[in-house]
């Protein structure tokens, strides 16, 4: 398990490689990429404020609740903070499985619990305007389709 | 003492990202009504609770957890990762 939070950019093609050689028995590999998207007042810059040392504690649980829930060779996690930019990559998950079903859904599932169990806070800042992201209840009931009966 | 710490907007209408305080509070809530008394400012940043999240001691938790042998507690709006 590889998990990173940085303020430096990362290269995602360099990281995806390194991931799927150093798996053993794998024969599958999914890969994410979230990038900073440009909005329609024209993005300055966006700022990602996280809380240092939850925020590890709580990607560690994240990948350890999927690494018990399905049968995973791996998993990788790098998330950025501090200013991005339009067409910055902000996080990637990779997870390496047997089976692409099982690296399908650990990598939704991670990042579906990403989006609003990490504490990580994002800033918009445009032209006009500076405000903080809001959460989405969509991201929120998410979640939901994970509970375990 | 009890490291209270404030993220994102919780932060900035606080106007300071930490406070150490010396308190009594039992529960998470007691804590609330504790800083809200303080000044206008807190009683700003706690005015909606709906809105806001907190964990204890780095855990994300409930307005009536305990805060027996809590160190830290840290109050932000809901998470935007990803």
């Amino acid at each position: 398990m590889d998990i990173r939070v940085q303020e430096a950019a990362f290269d995602f093609g360099q990281e995806a490689q390194n991931f799927a050689t150093r798996q053993m028995g794998m024969g599958a590999i999914v890969t994410f990429t979230g990038i900073v998207r440009d909005v329609a007042a024209g993005l300055d810059v966006m700022e990602i404020e996280h809380y240092p040392g939850m925020t590890e504690k709580a990607l560690t649980k994240i990948a350890e609740d999927a690494a018990s829930r399905w049968d995973l060779g791996d998993i990788a996690i790098i998330h950025r903070h501090g200013k991005l930019y339009a067409q910055d990559m902000i996080m990637m998950v990779a997870t390496a499985s047997a089976h692409r079903k099982d690296a399908f859904e650990a990598a939704e599932f991670l990042m579906d619990y990403l989006k609003s169990r990490a504490p990580f806070w994002k800033k918009e800042q445009t032209r006009e305007a500076q405000d903080w992201v809001a959460a989405k209840d969509e991201d929120e009931d998410a979640l939901t389709r994970w509970d375990e009966d | 003492m009890i490291d209270v710490l404030y993220f994102a907007w919780v932060r900035e209408r606080i106007g300071h990202p930490k406070d150490q305080i010396e308190t009594g509070a039992a529960t998470v809530m007691d804590l609330i009504e504790e800083l809200r008394a303080k000044e206008d400012r807190y009683e700003a940043a706690f005015a909606d609770l709906s809105a806001l999240r907190v964990a204890v001691d780095q855990e994300l938790t409930e307005f009536d957890a305990s805060l027996t042998h809590a160190k830290e507690v840290a109050f932000f709006p809901p998470m935007t990762g990803g």
